[in-house]
């Protein structure tokens, strides 16, 4: 594979001509397995019910109809759980970059004792099962009063998007150069001036990686949401479509059209994120995974 | 915390200041790391330790009675529980399947999106979509995909290429549901593996091809001598972190079969007993049993890790 690439300046003989070929037709069945379920997710959600509920199944929408998009932005109920995960998702983020960027502060600009233990707790926090905590989050959240309220959400969460943020911010804030800290305190800054005129500016990049990672895994979170959340006012997207699809809708069971529809509607702005940012993740996955 | 107001220690008055200085550097460092240690206690320390100590209690809520101690009285119930055993088997059974399906055809896949071609960042971004979507919504695509009447598989299947004579119920069927899942999940996580491993391919040197190649070594010699053993680092890693992925598997499952008795993963389990049935106490120690067995994964993979290493 890796020698292949070499060639490409040449003319080529038949032989490799037919294995490019291949080549691409491995590439493209990579891709066609990657993204049929979307692009079936998608015909499906313009499809009307009596094109839908057919067979044999039609590939191609006959009369293609928004119908399912209008029906799914009209329902009350959507509407607010969109409304929740958005609220959900950008405090946790916040959260999680303002405490996790003070945190990384210390832990990467700092040598004080017990600063590895306190690295080994983060990173074993990555790897944490949440089912292990859930009982105990239960109690606590009932005890509390905030079972049903989104702020049970937005703490409980914390648990994986914190832990993360922290590890890749320490990473990144160890890499800036020491010389220009060292510049600053001896004009006379204190530490917290390094720290919001110094570090943070130059922490933006790692600041995004981290808090774009951090608001996917909030915005996507499932069981916590049907744990702690149950009227429909106060659940988060994944939990109102699963609870969607689970509602009867006149002739049949389950309205797939509305659901494949709330689906994409969920499932777009994640789609531009990633696409807008897919260096910056896949940077701060590996560095996650590699250092982890 | 040592003791810096030490008198032997202030002599020279240079090293005094620095020394002090360095007192309040430590201070300020715990400063700036409180917040995330009262969050890190509030929400991942204590609910671990109350988790072991509920399971040895009889504790429910919405009882108003006060939990009491009964000793490993949940344990002994488990050891005879049928369902937790099934769970556990399924739990197990799944993570390797689809671990090792991920690993193969992850690297499969990394090796292809390594080498130069067109469209390869196109590619890449694509491959890191699946991740990115909510698996609630992915296993709602799937479910439909698979749908007995008219879902676009059994459509394929029978009536365009012919394979089956019937339609079959992916979702329904107990012989085929398992496996319906598995794709899923090796779906949904085989390109994300592939970027990890692609990111350790990245890693190795070209010039080591460029040697072997000179020397005469075939592409599969390369493959074996070269790619394999400098990969293993990186693989390792990624097996660790979708192996630990999967043993705590709850989303997928409980999307495609709910509370459907021979389809709970330990995860499920232990969910519907603490917050459906509100059983505390026993569902604190399904939660103990799944925390121990991922620690067993674990140091199953440190111990291969090290003999690796010496």
């Amino acid at each position: 594979m890796k020698g292949s690439s070499r060639d490409s300046g040449g003319r080529r003989s038949p032989g490799q001509g037919a294995l490019r070929a291949l080549f691409y037709l491995l590439v493209a069945a990579v891709v066609g397995f990657t993204v049929f379920p979307f692009v079936w997710a998608f015909v499906s959600s313009i499809k009307p019910d009596d094109e839908l509920f057919t067979t044999p199944v039609r590939y191609w929408p006959g009369r293609a109809t928004l119908d399912n998009y209008r029906l799914v932005l009209e329902n009350g109920e959507f509407q607010t759980a969109l409304m929740n995960s958005v609220i959900v998702a950008v405090s946790v983020t916040a959260v999680s970059l303002a405490i996790g960027s003070l945190a990384a502060y210390a832990l990467g600009r700092f040598r004080f004792r017990g600063r590895s233990a306190v690295l080994y707790i983060v990173l074993a926090m990555t790897i944490f099962p949440q089912i292990a905590v859930l009982g105990a989050l239960f109690e606590m959240i009932n005890f509390f009063n905030l079972y049903n309220q989104l702020p049970a959400l937005i703490l409980t969460y914390l648990i994986f998007t914190l832990p993360f943020t922290v590890w890749v911010l320490t990473g990144f804030l160890k890499a800036i150069p020491r010389e220009i800290e060292e510049a600053a305190y001896v004009d006379g800054a204190t530490p917290w001036q390094v720290f919001t005129r110094i570090m943070l500016p130059l922490s933006v990049p790692g600041m995004a990686t981290t808090g774009i990672l951090a608001f996917i895994a909030a915005w996507n979170e499932f069981l916590f949401a049907l744990s702690f959340t149950q009227t429909p006012d106060k659940r988060t997207v994944t939990y109102a479509i699963q609870a969607f699809s689970t509602t009867t809708s006149g002739l049949y069971e389950i309205p797939w059209g509305q659901t494949m529809a709330a689906s994409i509607v969920v499932t777009v702005p994640l789609v531009v994120l990633t696409l807008v940012f897919q260096r910056r993740i896949l940077a701060g996955l590996t560095a996650g995974a590699v250092k982890g | 915390m040592s003791t810096p107001e030490n008198p032997e220690a202030t002599s020279a008055a240079p090293r005094a200041a620095s020394a002090s200085f360095e007192k309040r550097r430590q201070r300020r460092a715990w400063l700036f790391l409180l917040p995330t240690l009262v969050v890190v206690a509030f929400v991942a320390l204590y609910p671990l330790a109350e988790t072991f100590y509920l399971s040895f209690t009889n504790a429910r809520l919405g009882t108003g009675e006060p939990a009491r101690f009964v000793g490993v009285q949940n344990y002994v119930d488990l050891a005879q529980d049928s369902y937790f055993h099934d769970a556990v088997l399924l739990t197990v059974f799944f993570t390797v399947v689809t671990v090792l399906s991920e690993l193969t055809l992850g690297l499969g896949v990394a090796l292809v999106v390594n080498s130069q071609f067109k469209g390869r960042s196109a590619v890449r971004a694509a491959m890191l979509i699946p991740w990115a979507i909510p698996t609630v919504i992915s296993a709602q695509m799937w479910k439909w995909m698979y749908n007995d009447v008219y879902g676009v598989f059994n459509d394929l299947l029978v009536n365009r290429l012919g394979v089956l004579e019937r339609n079959i119920a992916f979702v329904a069927d107990p012989d085929v549901s398992f496996w319906a899942v598995a794709v899923i999940d090796i779906w949904k996580t085989t390109p994300f593996m592939a970027l990890l491993l692609l990111a350790g391919l990245q890693l190795i040197p070209s010039d080591l091809y460029e040697a072997a190649r000179v020397d005469g070594a075939t592409a599969l010699q390369q493959f074996t001598r070269i790619t394999l053993p400098l990969l293993k680092p990186s693989m390792l890693v990624a097996l660790i972190f979708r192996t630990l992925d999967a043993l705590r598997v709850f989303d997928v499952f409980f999307v495609m079969f709910g509370n459907r008795p021979d389809m709970q993963t330990m995860a499920t389990y232990a969910q519907q007993t603490l917050v459906s049935i509100s059983n505390i106490g026993y569902g604190s120690a399904i939660s103990v049993a799944l925390f121990l067995i991922i620690a067993v994964f674990i140091m199953i993979y440190l111990a291969v890790f090290r003999t690796e290493e010496a």
